[in-house]
């Protein structure tokens, strides 16, 4: 797989592909099932859970809902600390704008903290482009780097590979990005491990320029917030001279007792862990102490547009921390790389239609990719309803309607190959509404029965290839309570 | 108390001995039930597939279906909780977009009396022990809109532990769906498919001779995956366990 999401299939075909993986399919089994038991077992220690799960989305949609005043609130506070603020409002924007302020300080490298938002926009390939070279220092997104893969998950973005895969990546790779790995490089964990910090700490203490996103930022005073587990991030945003952070605008908070909310839910819900180990604050820049510059990338990207849509903004809510993944049966088969972007899981399915629109075949597949069991609602700490949107974007796919795109309400139309779909939806609408024409129907069907195939060909093939078609019995239940009930049935008198 | 039977058209065309046991069922505990003729889907595939618009006229239909009962039972978690959890959805939205609140109000008749049938039995009658006699090893599979819409919770296990000669083995992963999702099984036929299978193994590995649900539209694709297989587990629907006495084995 290279290094883009660009002309990936629609979802289905993508994930009929991975359904036939044995390997992949064994990793992610393996992975989404021990962080899934980790975190209940985390988030059943706080017997205030469901409150702080509320105050969680509260706090989120207060903030969406003023969201122009806290960002000029950060805005104003982050450059009293001695910050720059840039805002960019797609991705090529905001690829350009870093590409700029790197190219500015003369360097042609970067270390790079593990950041969706800059996933999001493609930016290492942008700077390839202009000859930078960014290094990824999370241990898993080297990997991924290394492989020259995608992230399949957002927290673990290498939850594809096993050590043994790692192994081979790390012998096979290392050298053309900087320190080989060692000699006789086994896959046990501490040596992996061993094996990427020796590699890491090179650029750790060369670097220059660092490139963060961040988990939160707060408007009050101007704060950014990195969480993280490997220290890779503290080296990056501590180290370098200047440091360029890429956020989307719907992470701001407004205000330290709001993010103590979050410093809650994410962990548990993301790690299984009561706190993760290291918390990064910053606040503009400090003499002697820190990148002397810092520049803050204020990203929409679709934000706004998302904003714009009263059911499907509950998205933005989201803080990024992966627990609809791990419990979603479809995420755990179809592998990440299905849903065609670095969000995959439940929320890749409702945040990247929303994000680029649905006029992409591969866009208007995203909100079908669920089951809508409800696994992903039920772990969310921010309480984002998953099925509602999805059900909701469906509506979007096949009816068309009001949508905003770039900030302009259009009327969507309906997304092309749907045709027969609807006719035969508006067909069982109409028969459901007539139940004369439905009991015919009924009847029809009884009677012909032993005329039933057990295998059905062309589309119906996707029901009958893997199960029988279901027996239909002789006598509908309608008609057997007419047959032996009907002067009661009479006596009930529900009108038709 | 007027009791109305909503069999769900599933369970009309498909699967008529789980609404006659429903009727068994509950009048051997004394409940007259009624079956108004007009009644008819629900709704949830069109809704679940986009298609609200087509599913409003449905809406009205059940609320003027039911308008004389106190209570609508239905066998089914999933029909049940797009009642509950989803007509007031189609309520709002068709008054958000200016077209009044007749939808909404429908919406709101029809929620309060609408019960999935462990539901009834265990809030509105206060019985767990309804007689029942099944001797079999039983494995029960919480279906996905029941445990998580409705939040049925322990109530059809509690139903089923007072069933005589029953005997309950624990289904591994029992809270994962098993892939049916409505036109999610053809939409993402080959992922639906895999949930499938899994959830089977998983069926099979506990050794049990039937597997109950509160919901036929999961048990017909978990039942056609079984045969397809040849696998000996019989698929069967929670109304028809409760339904079997000693007299008359369902």
């Amino acid at each position: 797989m290279s290094g883009t999401y660009l002309g990936m299939p629609a979802f289905p075909r993508a994930a009929a592909a991975a359904t036939r993986d044995g390997r992949l399919r064994a990793n992610l089994t393996h992975a989404t099932h021990t962080i899934r038991d980790k975190r209940a077992a985390a988030v059943a220690e706080l017997d205030d859970w469901a409150e702080l799960r509320a105050a969680g989305a509260a706090v989120k949609d207060r903030t969406l809902r003023h969201l122009d005043h806290y960002l000029e609130q950060l805005e104003a506070a982050v450059t009293a600390a001695g910050g720059q603020v840039h805002w960019a409002v797609d991705a090529d924007e905001a690829n350009a704008l870093v590409t700029r302020l790197v190219r500015e300080t003369g360097e042609r490298e970067v270390v790079k903290v593990k950041s969706m938002a800059t996933q999001e926009i493609g930016l290492n390939d942008a700077l390839a482009r202009a000859g930078i070279r960014a290094y990824e220092t999370d241990l898993a997104e080297l990997i991924v780097q290394l492989g020259g893969d995608l992230p399949s998950h957002i927290l673990v973005p290498a939850i594809h590979r096993n050590r043994s895969e790692i192994r081979d990546i790390f012998r096979r790779e290392m050298a053309g990005w900087g320190r080989p790995a060692p000699e006789g490089l086994s896959d046990s964990p501490a040596e992996l491990a061993e094996a990427a910090r020796l590699h890491l700490r090179e650029k750790f203490l060369s670097a220059k320029v660092g490139i963060s996103g961040a988990n939160f930022m707060v408007a009050e005073t101007g704060t950014l917030v990195v969480v993280e587990s490997e220290g890779n991030g503290r080296m990056c945003l501590t180290l370098p001279e200047t440091l360029i952070s890429v956020v989307g605008i719907e992470k701001v908070v407004p205000s330290w007792q709001d993010l103590e909310v979050f410093l809650q839910l994410l962990p548990r819900s993301s790690t299984a862990e009561r706190m993760n180990p290291y918390t990064s604050t910053w606040t503009g820049t400090t003499d002697g102490d820190g990148p002397q510059t810092f520049h803050l990338v204020l990203l929409d990207n679709g934000r706004t547009d998302a904003l714009a849509d009263t059911v499907g903004r509950q998205a933005l809510r989201c803080i990024r921390c992966s627990a609809c993944l791990n419990v979603c049966p479809v995420y755990e088969r179809a592998g990440g790389h299905a849903y065609g972007s670095p969000y995959p899981g439940p929320i890749g399915a409702i945040l990247t239609p929303q994000l680029r629109g649905i006029g992409g075949p591969l866009e208007a597949s995203l909100p079908y990719a669920s089951s809508l069991c409800g696994a992903c609602y039920e772990v969310c700490p921010v309480a984002i309803d998953i099925p509602e949107v999805l059900v909701h974007l469906r509506e979007r796919v096949v009816q068309g309607g009001p949508v905003t795109r770039g900030g302009a309400r259009v009327v969507l139309k309906p997304a092309k190959g749907h045709a027969a779909e609807r006719a035969a939806m508006r067909a069982a609408a109409w028969a459901f509404d007539h139940p004369g024409a439905l009991r015919t129907g009924e009847r029809l069907a009884a009677r012909t029965r032993r005329l039933h195939p057990r295998r059905l060909p062309g589309p119906g093939r996707a029901w009958s290839a893997t199960r029988d078609l279901p027996e239909v019995p002789a006598e509908s239940f309608r008609d057997w309570w007419q047959r032996t009930r009907r002067t009661s049935a009479a006596q009930q008198g529900g009108s038709g | 108390m007027r009791v109305a039977l909503f069999v769900t058209c599933i369970n009309d065309l498909l699967h008529p001995r789980t609404g006659q046991a429903v009727v068994a069922l509950l009048e051997r505990l004394g409940v007259e039930v009624g079956f108004p003729d007009g009644q008819s889907c629900c709704g949830q595939p069109q809704f679940n597939t986009g298609y609200r618009h087509a599913t409003e006229p449905l809406v009205r239909r059940f609320d003027r279906v039911f308008r004389d009962f106190d209570h609508v039972v239905t066998p089914s978690g999933s029909c049940a909780a797009m009642v509950r959890d989803n007509y007031p959805r189609i309520g709002a939205k068709a008054a958000a977009e200016g077209r009044g609140r007749e939808l909404a109000d429908a919406a709101a008749a029809a929620v309060p009396k609408t019960y999935e049938l462990t539901e009834f039995l265990v809030d509105v009658l206060k019985v767990e022990d309804v007689g029942a006699y099944y001797p079999h090893t039983v494995t029960y599979h919480p279906t996905c809109h029941g445990l998580r819409m409705l939040g049925l919770g322990d109530r059809p296990r509690r139903l089923l532990e007072r069933v005589r000669g029953l005997e309950l083995r624990e289904l591994p992963g029992a809270e994962e769906c098993c892939g049916f999702g409505g036109t999610f099984a053809v939409k993402n036929a080959a992922v639906s498919a895999a949930m499938g299978a899994d959830k089977v193994r998983n069926v099979v590995a506990t050794g049990a001779e039937a597997l109950c649900t509160v919901d036929n539209s999961c048990l017909l694709h978990l039942g056609t995956t079984l045969t397809r297989q040849g696998a000996a587990v019989r698929p069967v629907h929670i109304a028809e366990i409760l339904a079997s006495t000693e007299g008359r084995v369902w």
